[in-house]
């Protein structure tokens, strides 16, 4: 059997909160410990692009920092290339790297190209061959023309752009992402996405693991998910999987002129599971829920023999948002639009 | 990196060395860079000890008059001017090395070299280097304004003993600077007081303007040597000036040397526990990532 890229079995984290602020005393039924992780237990294969999605504090962050040995766990065990983080986290961190997103790092008296040699050579990498990585990842996130300009004179993107190469040149065999295009423009984010997929199909030991709060990011990229909330792992699936879980039946949506007729009796057919209809001025929208996709035939032909007009026509494909919601119970866009996605007949 | 995650060799110990070489280097540029970036330093950092140096050296010499006791005056003038530029490593390895660490975690760096297979004594190695370097030019500029400023005659008994004794006071000096900087992790902010606290105090017993031999009750002249700027001081003054000392020189060569060993392998035992302390307490990161 294949040794897990990385393995974490019921790995809890407790942070102990403050007794007391300011010299106030504490209340007294304040709790003592926060668990920002509670029993997270995964599986991830070498050569997977591997995401964690979940809502501001659900603890990914608390994770990543575990796996790359800089946080101990509170009980529980975590492994990355079948070494433990705790006991063997020397023999670890040769082969591991970590970006994330919100970071400052580097020193700003320094240009970018000697901050990432500087951070290059913590890891060994010779000086000649730190230059050629640099210049190639310097490329890659278009921030050539800043090499020499002082890391202090950076804007925040260019800032977690050269730290999003810094992760990149010591080549690393398990790498971790923390939100890394938090903030990027769209260009930007989208030559990283571009980037990372091709890298990791470069050598197929590469391992990966990121997090983000953009739900296309995470379904374009990643080849499993899991989905995380209060320190629990919701979920753990592909993309795909995740999303045939909160569409039981397949879904269609149809727009049909004002004055069309038989759109009230698709309930009634037999393949159709559901189906509601809004009517507005310029149209009706029908929304039906099918026991099988090919009931579909039957739901136009009953429009048709009725003298509707049907001017428009879509499957309804599930985001993984949809999954999110469903799971975490609130999505990451503002409230309004989870009920309207709750309750969409009634619109 | 040709292994496999699967079977990770462990490092030689040729390989660790190098590592250890290259941290030290690359962590030591950063601080180098600085010395020549940085406009400011020159003024802020010179012409402030040197106008402490005159205020000194005019207060002896109007005090011990130079015309009739030419030989004193000179002595006592010279002392200061030593001392000012043994000060500024002083307050480097409070302020460079003690503080370092936790200004590097504020920063987000900190957990990028806990990440890294570089020793972390490379890392502190590297800061050391990068101040004595940059301490080196600024005490050197002190130096040498003060003897042509003030006159003060340099003809120590013996360059290689001078030389000696300045490299293992700046041995002992950053070694206790890195067991500052392990405990300075551990303690935050409350180490920022420690840093205030220790700079003064430090100033009277390590007798930076005055010889402490000449002043304090030997015992108190001995537990100060404890402290590796007043033994430094304290021979390099014997070989500079012939001022009578705390100790004889070689005592006092012995001293730093044992005080050496004892900081840098305090920092090394010190660094590996609180590392393992502050990594399970989140205090490795700052929180805010
Ligand atoms: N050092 C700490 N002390 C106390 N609580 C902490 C500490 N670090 C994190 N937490 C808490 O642990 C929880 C998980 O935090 P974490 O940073 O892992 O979340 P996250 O999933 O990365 O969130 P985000 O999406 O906002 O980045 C949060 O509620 C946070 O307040
Ligand atoms: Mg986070």
């Amino acid at each position: 059997m294949d040794t897990p890229a990385i393995r974490t079995e019921n790995l809890t984290r407790t942070y102990r909160l403050p007794r007391r602020r300011w010299g106030k005393a504490p209340a007294p039924d304040a709790p003592r410990e926060f668990t920002a992780l509670a029993g997270v237990t995964l599986d991830v294969r070498p050569g997977e692009l591997f995401g964690l999605l979940g809502p501001n504090g659900a603890g990914k962050t608390t994770l990543i920092k575990i796996l790359t040995t800089l946080l101990a766990p509170t009980s529980g065990t975590a492994e990355v290339g079948g070494l433990d983080v705790v006991s063997q986290a020397r023999r670890i961190r040769p082969f591991i790297n970590m970006v994330s997103g919100g970071e400052s790092s580097g020193y700003g008296i320094l240009n970018v190209r000697e901050n990432l040699w500087l951070f290059a050579r913590m890891y060994g990498v010779p000086t000649a061959l730190a230059h050629d990585r640099i210049d190639s990842m310097l490329g890659v996130v278009g921030l050539t023309e800043k090499a020499g300009s002082r890391v202090s004179h950076l804007s925040t993107g260019q800032r977690q752009k050269m730290n999003f190469c810094r992760g990149f040149i010591t080549d690393p065999k398990v790498l971790f992402l923390d939100e890394p295009t938090l903030g990027l423009d769209v260009t930007s984010a989208r030559a990283i996405r571009g980037f990372v997929r091709e890298w990791m199909k470069q050598d197929p030991s590469r391992t990966l693991l990121l997090t983000t709060h953009y739900m296309a990011e995470a379904d374009d990229l990643c080849d499993r998910l899991a989905i995380i909330d209060q320190g629990k792992v919701l979920a753990c699936d592909t993309p795909g999987n995740l999303k045939k879980r909160v569409q039981e039946y397949p879904i269609f949506e149809l727009s049909l002129a004002p004055g069309s007729g038989g759109w009230a009796k698709l309930g009634d057919l037999p393949g159709v599971h559901q189906s509601t209809a809004v009517e507005k001025p310029e149209s009706i929208e029908v929304k039906v829920a099918l026991f099988e996709e090919p009931a579909i035939g039957a739901v136009v032909q009953t429009l048709a023999t009725n003298g509707a007009r049907i001017l428009a026509l879509k499957k309804v494909e599930p985001t993984l948002e949809d999954v999110f919601i469903e799971l975490v119970g609130h999505g990451l866009a503002d409230a309004e639009e989870t009920t309207a996605k709750g309750a969409p007949a009634d619109a | 990196m040709p292994e496999s995650p699967r079977h990770p060799a462990t490092p030689s110990p040729r390989h660790a060395a190098k590592l250890f070489v290259a941290a030290a280097l690359a962590r030591s540029y950063a601080r180098v860079a600085w010395l020549f970036r940085s406009r400011s330093w020159m003024i802020q950092e010179t012409v402030l000890p040197v106008l402490a140096v005159a205020a000194f050296a005019y207060s002896y010499q109007a005090m011990l008059d130079p015309r009739s006791n030419p030989e004193v005056a000179a002595q006592y003038t010279g002392l200061v001017v030593l001392g000012a530029a043994m000060t500024t490593f002083w307050l480097n390895v409070l302020w460079g090395m003690g503080a370092a660490l936790y200004w590097e975690r504020d920063s987000g760096n900190l957990e990028l070299f806990v990440m890294s297979p570089a020793p972390m004594m490379g890392v502190l190695t590297g800061m050391a280097l990068g101040g004595m370097t940059t301490t080196f030019v600024r005490a050197t500029v002190i130096a040498t304004a003060g003897v042509l400023l003030f006159d003060v005659p340099v003809n120590p008994t013996s360059w290689p003993l001078l030389g000696l004794v300045f490299f293992l006071t700046l041995t002992a000096l950053y070694g206790l600077g890195m067991m500052f900087a392990s405990v300075f992790l551990r303690w935050g902010r409350e180490a920022w007081h420690l840093v205030n606290l220790l700079q003064e105090p430090v100033y009277l017993l390590t007798g930076t303007n005055f010889p402490v031999s000449a002043i304090f009750p030997k015992a108190v002249a001995a537990a100060a040597t404890l402290i590796p700027l007043t033994a430094g001081m304290d021979a390099m003054r014997q070989v500079l000036f012939r001022t009578p000392g705390i100790f004889g020189v070689w005592e006092e060569v012995a001293a730093l040397a044992v005080l050496s060993v004892i900081f840098l392998f305090t920092a090394r035992w010190l660094l590996a526990r609180l590392e393992r302390r502050a990594r399970e307490e989140g205090k490795l990161t700052v929180r805010w990532q």
